[in-house]
């Protein structure tokens, strides 16, 4: 296997060892992004500017209570209030055809809930939907939503997954005897079972991974128009994955034929994986344009999002990890138990298992791991992929085990990692956790963090800064993530309803212009660049000679859309493959128009010429207008040039890399500051690496808030308490420093680009980064572990605590405290 | 409940003279998206958290999601479309896109009004003050390490109408050499290793 691993440094960075056919590559290069004018000036098109004449505004009646039988609803006030047009309850969509919204990934065993789009007998969570108020303004249909009455009998309800598994928790689905919705196991229970009986210390810890709320700074909308004379609906709406939206939407739920129904996601202000789902709001509203007749529009208002879109997270994890006496681990056991809320989100089953089980080896040789994981329902907003979607809480368990290995055994924490990486001529690496590995080197990525960091420099300056009464602690994290979930077959034997492969349709004009149409979608991730960068490296033209068109089923052909860091290695590749088709075709005919064999032309610099003869050659445009003419073409060969490919990975993709944080707790506060943040990745080749560490910036952004500020917080009555900007604590620029970047390569082989995946890495990685850091802090407490997040409060109290106990240095305890 | 009666604003868009009878209640914001078809102007929150909606209102930048278009009459507004003629980039525009100081580019308008308001009136902030400054506007992609990148390379050009150099991966300052030692993140201005340009 071709693996090389270069420390990125100078010119290296931007260079492939294959680069031949340019002075300067496009690909590997920063380059401004195309799509940046349009943003920048405000002409950015987001689905809540799309505006159309006529159009009514639906406000939806939510649920104050998290579980509750409805007795009645009365609408007359509201139906005969000004400016209202129709008023519905969840009972009129079912009879008006609309069905359930389904789950997109089974389990053996599992049990669906029933997700209606307005709830109707029941309520579930705080903020589903009771009924829709139609209106011809948005004030006049907020206004009649306030004179909705519902009777609601109040009942029990549960936030907590470990609360829902007890005898005689509320139940939450409407038919079941429990709470448990599915229970997956992966690995080998006797093998780890035997390791952990024979090992020479085993670690135990129970791991809180909190629950998150993505908040995407454009809030979910969607608009819907509907023409009778062609029986078509026209849906925009906010989505990372117009074609599955289209696809759940028009085949299971609405029962509308996919060549009638159009599903455009124009731009999108930010995902994180909240706008892959199908959400109850988006059905409504192109079930009221249709039946009304009439475009309605639909805009979340802040509280909504913070209610109904999908969390994220949420697990409750016993985990143990056993080492021999050398330091080396020898088995991991993992029960978590995992928070579903009230209904299955579309993908929502696969996250705590296949993109979370799947993780548990990390970047270490494990000989036996076994993981055990229970979805739960309870009474709160369903939970599905945010960032990184398992991986992170996988991450997170693993590396907080290490670390508290390290402290058990007295062992550097940089050195055990080192100790148990897989080594370098190991790969392909099949982990006992199913996935098979199929590049990788750790070493250089941590030792070039240590060095970024001057490693051996801070112990001494932390051991200086105790005696001073300061309290600073670095914290590492190795992490891996799977990205381009695939393929297709497995996925699908895995209980996938979908298969992963992206498609694209490269299609060269007569002129020379080049559009792509792909089924990848972007929501901040720069593809209108760097799609662009891979079509001009591959056809010598100019970036500003392609357009990369997504996000509109009308237009492209089909596709799976963004999410699990896939379009690059997936999305991209597909392009490559319609690009290699074009060259090919296009030598043909330039050969024909060259008189020479086909195998005779090469490609330098956007110029097809016969071999040994520069000079004898044909320009893009000079072959795209030939293949258009159609006057002169080789024998048998169609006019036109274009050609669609659809990529179907044989693996996923395996960046790695080594994160570290360096914080300070204040001794009298509890308030931790980040001062620094190094992060050394390996995402195999980049295409552009301004929006790679722009994706990194972003992703580690997020999971230091994981770490230290946000948590979706639920009352004793499943209430939510964090449901606006000022309680729940997305972070602002005066909490976080400049963050330090480096990279090491190593191409992955699954795909021609040799590139990876980027977009959830740094989610993925700085939890347990920060959190590790936060405990060295604290070491001299004797304060081993705290869940996330390490608000001030919490930090304080722990130090209160240890200082009660005068255990201000020394001795080891473990003060887990609530959320 | 509904306020029945309609108020008459006249004000001043982008260098337009607008006249408009709305709602009371109407709030600036959705006069500017909704009435005017200003809709690079954009909604966040319903709290004044988030900033996206970040206007100058007599040249001060304000939230325009907690301003009643009635309130509004009689001044002079200008959005992220006035802000320069069609086709022009205002040097933080510029700096944005140079800088790659935005990705889903929703939180980019309000964040581009704050930071000329901003600049203004700190034409010499540090990586620390302008942190400061951009406390009232949230954005969820980027960490702010490019925007405040951004806002730092009009400080410095303005110092020396020269561009700042680029900071990229490598690019490290070893942090015993900082003021701050070992503790101390790279602030960006310091930077001085010699960068490729975009193109």
């Amino acid at each position: 296997m071709a693996t090389t691993t270069t420390p990125a440094t100078g010119d290296e960075r931007t260079t492939r060892a294959d680069a031949t056919d340019s002075v300067e590559r496009v690909l590997g290069a920063r380059m401004r992004r195309k799509e940046d004018p349009r943003f920048l000036t405000g002409r950015g098109i987001y689905t809540d500017d799309v505006q159309v004449a006529g159009t009514l505004h639906a406000t939806f009646v939510r649920s104050p209570h998290a579980h509750a039988r409805i007795r009645s609803i009365d609408l007359d006030a509201a139906r005969s209030h000004p400016g209202v047009v129709a008023v519905y309850t969840g009972k009129d969509l079912a009879d008006g055809g609309v069905n359930g919204i389904p789950v997109g990934w089974l389990l053996p065993g599992l049990k669906p809930s029933n997700h209606h789009a307005i709830a109707f007998e029941k309520v579930h969570y705080v903020g589903e939907a009771v009924a829709v108020i139609v209106g011809e303004s948005a004030s006049a249909a907020r206004d009649a939503a306030g004179l909705v009455t519902v009777d609601y009998e109040p009942l029990p309800a549960v936030a907590d997954a470990e609360q829902a598994l007890a005898a005689g928790a509320p139940i939450v689905r409407d038919d079941g005897s429990d709470n448990v919705c599915f229970r997956w196991q992966i690995g080998d229970a006797a093998a780890t079972d035997a390791a952990l009986a024979g090992a020479a210390i085993v670690v135990r810890q129970r791991l809180v991974n909190q629950r998150l709320i993505p908040v995407a700074i454009e809030p979910r909308a969607s608009l819907a128009t509907y023409t009778r004379a062609t029986d078509e609906l026209t849906l925009w709406v906010t989505s990372q994955n117009p074609h599955v939206h289209r696809l759940i939407m028009g085949a299971f739920v609405l029962g509308l034929p996919e060549h009638r129904f159009r599903v455009i996601s124009p731009d999108v202000g930010g995902g994180f994986g909240s706008k892959i789902f199908v959400y109850p709001e988006e059905v409504a509203v192109a079930w009221l344009a249709r039946t009304l007749e009439r475009p309605v529009k639909w805009t979340a208002e802040r509280n909504e999002s913070f209610m109904t879109d999908s969390h994220g997270r949420d697990h409750i994890s016993d985990a143990e990890m056993a080492f021999d006496a050398n330091g080396r681990i020898v088995g991991l056991r993992v029960r978590t138990v995992a928070n579903l809320g009230a209904h299955l989100s579309l993908f929502a089953p696969a996250i705590p298992t296949y993109l979370y089980g799947t993780l548990l080896s990390g970047q270490y040789r494990i000989p036996a791991i076994h993981a055990d994981v229970t979805g739960v329902f309870t009474h709160t907003t369903p939970v599905d992929a945010y960032r990184g979607a398992g991986r992170p809480e996988a991450c997170y368990l693993i590396e907080r085990m290490v670390d508290l290995g390290a402290r058990q055994l007295g062992v550097d924490p940089a050195d055990l990692r080192r100790r148990n990486f897989i080594p370098a001529d190991q790969f392909p690496y099949q982990t006992p956790v199913a996935l098979q590995y199929d590049s990788g080197n750790y070493e250089p990525a941590l030792d070039r963090a240590l060095a970024m960091l001057n490693y051996h420099g801070f112990r001494a300056e932390q051991q200086r800064l105790r005696t001073q009464g300061r309290y600073v602690g670095v914290g590492l994290s190795c992490y891996i993530e799977a990205c381009g979930l695939a393929p297709s077959q497995v996925v699908g034997q895995l209980g996938a309803q979908a298969g992963l492969y992206e498609s694209a349709n490269v299609r060269v004009h007569p002129t020379g212009k080049v559009s792509v149409y792909t089924g990848s979608h972007q929501q901040g991730q720069g593809h209108e660049t760097t799609f662009a960068q891979i079509v001009a490296d591959r056809l010598g033209t100019s970036i500003d000679d392609v357009e990369i068109v997504h996000g509109d089923t009308g237009r492209v052909q089909f596709g799976m859309g963004t999410y699990g860091s896939r379009s690059g290695s997936v999305g991209g590749t597909a392009i490559v493959k319609s690009l290699d088709k074009i060259v090919d075709k296009s030598k043909r005919i330039a050969a024909h128009m060259l008189e020479a064999a086909p195998e005779d032309i090469e490609l330098t610099s956007g110029r097809f010429h016969v071999r040994g003869s520069p000079d004898r050659s044909k320009g893009l445009a000079d072959v795209s207008l030939a293949a258009y003419l159609a006057h002169s073409m080789p024998a048998g060969m169609e006019p036109g040039l274009e050609a669609t490919s659809f990529f179907d990975p044989p693996n996923f993709t395996y960046p790695f890399g080594t994160h570290i944080a360096m914080v300070e707790v204040d001794a009298d506060t509890g308030q931790v500051t980040l001062l620094r943040y190094i992060a050394v990745d390996d995402v195999g080749n980049v295409i552009n690496p301004m929006i790679v560490d722009g994706q990194l910036h972003g992703g580690i952004a997020q999971g230091v808030a994981q770490a230290l500020w946000e948590s979706a917080e639920f009352d004793e009555n499943a209430q939510l308490l964090t449901a606006s900007l000022m309680n729940y604590g997305v972070p602002k620029a005066r909490q976080l420093p400049f963050f330090e970047l480096d990279r090491t390569v190593t191409p992955s082989p699954v795909n021609p680009l040799g590139i990876k995946g980027v977009g959830e890495a740094g989610a993925i990685a700085s939890p347990p980064a920060v959190v590790n850091a936060v405990m060295d802090a604290l070491s001299p407490f004797g304060i081993a572990h705290l869940d996330m997040p390490l608000t001030a409060p919490k930090v304080w109290r722990a130090m209160q605590a240890a200082r009660a106990n005068g255990n201000t240095s020394g001795g080891t305890t473990t003060a887990t405290t609530g959320r | 409940m509904a306020a029945t009666g309609r108020t008459r604003v006249s004000l001043t868009v982008n260098g337009v003279a607008r006249e408009h009878d709305v709602e009371p209640r109407l709030l600036l914001v959705h006069y500017l998206r909704d009435t005017l078809g200003l809709t690079g102007t954009h909604v966040g929150c319903d709290t004044s958290q988030c900033g996206a909606c970040t206007v100058h209102l007599d040249g001060r930048a304000v939230k325009s999601c907690t301003v009643l278009a009635a309130s509004a009459s009689g001044s002079t507004v200008t959005t992220i479309e006035g802000l320069r003629p069609h086709g022009q980039f205002h040097p933080l525009q510029e700096a944005f896109w140079q800088e790659h100081g935005l990705q889903c580019g929703f939180c980019t308008p309000g964040m581009i009004m704050t930071g000329v308001g901003f600049l203004r009136d700190n034409p010499t902030a540090t990586a620390e003050e302008i942190r400061e400054g951009l406390d009232g506007n949230l954005c969820r992609c980027t960490g702010y390490h490019n925007i405040v990148r951004a806002v730092q390379a009009v400080v410095f050009q303005m110092a020396h109408t020269t561009e700042m150099p680029a900071m990229e991966p490598g690019d490290v300052i070893p942090p015993e050499s900082l003021p701050g030692g070992i503790l101390s993140s790279p602030t960006g201005a310091e930077i001085k290793v010699p960068g490729s340009k975009p193109r």
